[in-house]
Protein backbone atom coordinates (compact mmCIF):
# COMPACT_ATOMS: atom_id res chain seq x y z
CA UNK A 1 0.00 0.00 0.00
CA UNK A 2 1.03 3.27 -1.00
CA UNK A 3 2.19 5.98 1.67
CA UNK A 4 -0.65 8.59 2.80
CA UNK A 5 0.44 11.98 2.07
CA UNK A 6 -0.58 14.46 5.38
CA UNK A 7 1.09 17.12 7.13
CA UNK A 8 0.52 20.63 8.03
CA UNK A 9 0.94 22.18 5.12
CA UNK A 10 -2.53 20.13 3.84
CA UNK A 11 -4.27 21.34 6.96
CA UNK A 12 -5.67 25.29 6.81
CA UNK A 13 -7.18 26.22 9.87
CA UNK A 14 -10.08 28.56 10.50
CA UNK A 15 -10.75 29.46 6.36
CA UNK A 16 -13.13 31.94 5.33
CA UNK A 17 -14.70 31.68 1.93
CA UNK A 18 -17.96 32.41 0.39
CA UNK A 19 -18.33 29.66 -1.72
CA UNK A 20 -17.38 25.64 -2.32
CA UNK A 21 -15.54 25.90 -5.54
CA UNK A 22 -13.81 29.22 -3.56
CA UNK A 23 -12.72 26.26 -1.11
CA UNK A 24 -12.29 23.12 -3.06
CA UNK A 25 -10.27 25.44 -5.57
CA UNK A 26 -7.78 26.86 -2.34
CA UNK A 27 -7.53 23.06 -1.38
CA UNK A 28 -6.90 21.36 -4.60
CA UNK A 29 -4.51 23.74 -5.89
CA UNK A 30 -1.94 23.11 -2.89
CA UNK A 31 -1.94 19.97 -3.77
CA UNK A 32 -1.54 20.38 -7.25
CA UNK A 33 1.70 22.74 -6.57
CA UNK A 34 2.51 20.13 -4.12
CA UNK A 35 2.22 17.70 -7.57
CA UNK A 36 0.40 15.44 -5.17
CA UNK A 37 -2.34 16.01 -7.89
CA UNK A 38 -2.15 16.69 -11.35
CA UNK A 39 -3.16 19.50 -12.78
CA UNK A 40 -6.50 18.54 -13.79
CA UNK A 41 -7.32 17.95 -10.38
CA UNK A 42 -9.07 20.83 -8.99
CA UNK A 43 -11.54 21.18 -12.32
CA UNK A 44 -12.38 17.77 -11.92
CA UNK A 45 -13.26 17.91 -8.07
CA UNK A 46 -15.12 21.20 -8.87
CA UNK A 47 -17.24 19.47 -11.37
CA UNK A 48 -17.73 15.99 -9.75
CA UNK A 49 -19.16 18.26 -6.56
CA UNK A 50 -21.83 19.77 -8.80
CA UNK A 51 -22.82 16.51 -10.11
CA UNK A 52 -22.25 14.62 -7.39
CA UNK A 53 -22.30 16.55 -3.97
CA UNK A 54 -20.13 15.36 -1.13
CA UNK A 55 -21.56 17.13 1.85
CA UNK A 56 -22.41 14.92 4.73
CA UNK A 57 -24.96 15.74 7.88
CA UNK A 58 -23.28 14.19 10.55
CA UNK A 59 -24.69 14.35 14.77
CA UNK A 60 -23.04 17.67 14.35
CA UNK A 61 -21.79 19.41 11.73
CA UNK A 62 -21.35 18.50 8.65
CA UNK A 63 -18.69 17.14 7.05
CA UNK A 64 -17.88 17.22 2.90
CA UNK A 65 -15.62 14.95 1.39
CA UNK A 66 -15.06 16.21 -1.88
CA UNK A 67 -12.62 14.25 -4.02
CA UNK A 68 -12.61 12.71 -7.62
CA UNK A 69 -11.57 10.00 -9.89
CA UNK A 70 -7.52 7.87 -9.17
CA UNK A 71 -6.69 9.29 -12.94
CA UNK A 72 -5.71 12.67 -11.40
CA UNK A 73 -3.82 12.00 -8.78
CA UNK A 74 -0.10 11.27 -8.35
CA UNK A 75 0.11 10.17 -4.34
CA UNK A 76 -2.59 9.05 -2.11
CA UNK A 77 -2.90 12.34 0.26
CA UNK A 78 -5.87 14.10 2.42
CA UNK A 79 -5.82 17.86 2.89
CA UNK A 80 -8.45 18.93 6.14
CA UNK A 81 -9.98 22.46 6.25
CA UNK A 82 -12.09 23.98 9.03
CA UNK A 83 -13.70 26.72 8.11
CA UNK A 84 -14.86 30.12 10.08
CA UNK A 85 -18.35 30.22 8.84
CA UNK A 86 -20.47 27.72 7.57
CA UNK A 87 -20.70 26.87 3.47
CA UNK A 88 -23.41 25.41 1.57
CA UNK A 89 -22.61 22.17 -0.17
CA UNK A 90 -25.23 19.71 -1.59
CA UNK A 91 -26.08 16.27 0.63
CA UNK A 92 -24.54 12.96 -0.82
CA UNK A 93 -27.73 11.58 -2.87
CA UNK A 94 -29.86 14.09 -2.29
CA UNK A 95 -31.34 17.68 -3.34
CA UNK A 96 -30.57 19.12 -0.06
CA UNK A 97 -28.15 21.64 0.78
CA UNK A 98 -25.85 21.69 4.45
CA UNK A 99 -23.79 24.23 6.04
CA UNK A 100 -20.48 22.83 5.94
CA UNK A 101 -17.55 23.48 8.32
CA UNK A 102 -15.25 20.52 7.78
CA UNK A 103 -13.64 19.29 5.10
CA UNK A 104 -11.81 16.53 4.02
CA UNK A 105 -10.44 16.40 0.66
CA UNK A 106 -9.72 13.28 -0.51
CA UNK A 107 -7.12 12.52 -3.33
CA UNK A 108 -6.95 8.63 -3.77
CA UNK A 109 -4.65 6.78 -6.11
CA UNK A 110 -5.96 3.22 -6.54
CA UNK A 111 -9.97 2.32 -6.90
CA UNK A 112 -11.23 0.38 -3.88
CA UNK A 113 -8.47 -0.04 -2.10
CA UNK A 114 -8.49 1.92 0.46
CA UNK A 115 -11.28 0.35 2.38
CA UNK A 116 -9.22 0.34 5.92
CA UNK A 117 -8.50 4.05 5.59
CA UNK A 118 -11.96 5.08 4.52
CA UNK A 119 -13.44 3.56 7.50
CA UNK A 120 -11.56 5.44 10.00
CA UNK A 121 -12.22 8.54 8.58
CA UNK A 122 -16.07 7.43 8.58
CA UNK A 123 -15.41 7.09 12.20
CA UNK A 124 -14.13 10.41 12.33
CA UNK A 125 -17.74 11.45 10.77
CA UNK A 126 -19.57 9.38 13.45
CA UNK A 127 -17.68 11.35 16.07
CA UNK A 128 -19.24 14.45 17.01
CA UNK A 129 -17.17 15.26 19.96
CA UNK A 130 -14.04 14.83 18.09
CA UNK A 131 -15.39 16.82 15.21
CA UNK A 132 -16.08 20.33 17.01
CA UNK A 133 -12.86 19.57 18.61
CA UNK A 134 -11.15 19.50 15.26
CA UNK A 135 -13.30 22.42 14.34
CA UNK A 136 -12.06 24.88 17.16
CA UNK A 137 -8.75 23.68 16.82
CA UNK A 138 -6.17 26.72 16.05
CA UNK A 139 -3.18 24.47 16.33
CA UNK A 140 -2.12 22.90 12.72
CA UNK A 141 -0.19 20.22 14.47
CA UNK A 142 -2.38 19.36 17.00
CA UNK A 143 -5.49 18.39 14.16
CA UNK A 144 -2.66 16.81 12.41
CA UNK A 145 -1.85 14.43 15.37
CA UNK A 146 -5.37 13.74 15.96
CA UNK A 147 -5.95 12.49 12.47
CA UNK A 148 -2.70 10.64 12.12
CA UNK A 149 -4.11 8.71 15.25
CA UNK A 150 -7.61 8.34 14.32
CA UNK A 151 -6.65 7.03 11.22
CA UNK A 152 -3.78 4.89 12.28
CA UNK A 153 -1.24 6.32 9.97
CA UNK A 154 1.96 5.42 12.80
CA UNK A 155 1.23 2.00 12.96
CA UNK A 156 1.17 1.91 8.87
CA UNK A 157 4.17 3.12 8.49
CA UNK A 158 5.44 1.04 10.39
CA UNK A 159 4.28 -2.10 8.62
CA UNK A 160 6.63 -2.91 6.06
CA UNK A 161 5.28 -6.13 5.02
CA UNK A 162 2.35 -4.81 3.43
CA UNK B 1 -33.29 -22.11 -4.60
CA UNK B 2 -33.71 -19.07 -5.87
CA UNK B 3 -31.36 -17.22 -7.58
CA UNK B 4 -28.35 -14.60 -6.10
CA UNK B 5 -30.05 -11.30 -6.16
CA UNK B 6 -27.58 -9.21 -7.58
CA UNK B 7 -26.82 -5.98 -5.87
CA UNK B 8 -25.21 -2.71 -7.30
CA UNK B 9 -23.27 -0.52 -5.08
CA UNK B 10 -22.47 2.46 -7.17
CA UNK B 11 -20.99 6.37 -6.35
CA UNK B 12 -20.14 9.33 -8.63
CA UNK B 13 -16.40 7.89 -9.18
CA UNK B 14 -16.38 4.63 -7.74
CA UNK B 15 -13.45 5.49 -5.74
CA UNK B 16 -14.14 6.32 -2.36
CA UNK B 17 -18.08 6.12 -0.63
CA UNK B 18 -18.78 2.94 -2.40
CA UNK B 19 -16.21 1.30 -1.11
CA UNK B 20 -17.36 1.73 2.60
CA UNK B 21 -21.07 0.74 1.55
CA UNK B 22 -19.78 -2.31 -0.64
CA UNK B 23 -18.28 -4.05 2.58
CA UNK B 24 -21.04 -3.06 4.83
CA UNK B 25 -23.34 -4.55 2.63
CA UNK B 26 -21.15 -7.58 2.04
CA UNK B 27 -21.08 -7.99 6.03
CA UNK B 28 -24.34 -7.45 6.51
CA UNK B 29 -25.08 -10.90 3.74
CA UNK B 30 -22.99 -12.60 5.39
CA UNK B 31 -24.53 -11.92 8.85
CA UNK B 32 -27.47 -12.98 7.51
CA UNK B 33 -26.39 -16.03 5.05
CA UNK B 34 -27.21 -14.27 2.27
CA UNK B 35 -25.57 -15.05 -0.79
CA UNK B 36 -25.31 -12.01 -3.25
CA UNK B 37 -23.61 -11.04 -6.72
CA UNK B 38 -22.16 -7.93 -5.30
CA UNK B 39 -21.03 -5.55 -8.04
CA UNK B 40 -19.34 -2.08 -7.09
CA UNK B 41 -19.63 0.43 -9.75
CA UNK B 42 -20.10 3.67 -10.92
CA UNK B 43 -23.76 5.42 -11.09
CA UNK B 44 -22.55 5.77 -14.90
CA UNK B 45 -22.34 2.12 -15.19
CA UNK B 46 -25.73 1.29 -13.91
CA UNK B 47 -27.51 0.94 -17.25
CA UNK B 48 -25.25 -1.67 -17.99
CA UNK B 49 -26.83 -3.65 -15.41
CA UNK B 50 -30.51 -2.38 -16.42
CA UNK B 51 -31.83 -6.18 -17.05
CA UNK B 52 -30.12 -7.98 -14.08
CA UNK B 53 -29.69 -6.22 -11.00
CA UNK B 54 -32.52 -6.33 -8.41
CA UNK B 55 -31.43 -3.67 -5.95
CA UNK B 56 -28.96 -0.23 -6.17
CA UNK B 57 -27.52 1.05 -3.22
CA UNK B 58 -25.84 4.29 -4.07
CA UNK B 59 -24.39 7.45 -2.33
CA UNK B 60 -25.20 9.43 -5.36
CA UNK B 61 -28.88 11.14 -6.86
CA UNK B 62 -30.09 9.28 -9.28
CA UNK B 63 -32.73 11.11 -11.63
CA UNK B 64 -33.22 7.96 -13.44
CA UNK B 65 -35.89 5.69 -12.92
CA UNK B 66 -35.36 1.80 -12.74
CA UNK B 67 -36.54 -1.12 -12.41
CA UNK B 68 -35.50 -2.01 -9.37
CA UNK B 69 -35.33 -0.22 -5.99
CA UNK B 70 -32.58 2.39 -5.20
CA UNK B 71 -31.52 2.57 -1.73
CA UNK B 72 -29.86 5.80 -0.57
CA UNK B 73 -26.68 4.35 1.32
CA UNK B 74 -25.71 8.01 2.55
CA UNK B 75 -25.98 6.31 6.43
CA UNK B 76 -23.38 4.25 5.70
CA UNK B 77 -20.73 7.39 5.38
CA UNK B 78 -22.56 8.90 8.64
CA UNK B 79 -23.49 6.08 11.09
CA UNK B 80 -27.03 8.47 11.01
CA UNK B 81 -30.06 6.06 10.19
CA UNK B 82 -27.52 3.25 9.59
CA UNK B 83 -30.13 0.51 11.30
CA UNK B 84 -33.00 1.57 8.77
CA UNK B 85 -30.86 1.43 5.74
CA UNK B 86 -29.69 -1.72 6.68
CA UNK B 87 -33.23 -3.17 7.26
CA UNK B 88 -34.53 -1.31 4.10
CA UNK B 89 -31.79 -2.77 2.32
CA UNK B 90 -32.21 -6.71 4.00
CA UNK B 91 -35.84 -6.46 3.01
CA UNK B 92 -35.38 -5.95 -0.68
CA UNK B 93 -33.03 -8.70 -0.13
CA UNK B 94 -35.17 -11.18 1.19
CA UNK B 95 -37.98 -10.65 -0.78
Amino acid sequence: MSQLNFNESLIFTKLKMDSKEEIIRHMAENMVEKKLVKKGYTEAVIEREKEFATGLPTGSLSVAIPHTDVKHVNKKSISIATLREPVLFGVMGDDDTTPVKLIFMLAMDEEHSQLSLLQKLMAIFQDDELLSTIHQEDNKTTIKNIIETKLDLTMQEGELNV
Amino acid sequence: MSKQKQVLVACGAGIATSTVVNNAIEEMAKENNLKLDLKQIKIAEVGGYEDSADLLVTTAMTKKEYRFPVINARSFLTGIGVEETKKQILDELIK
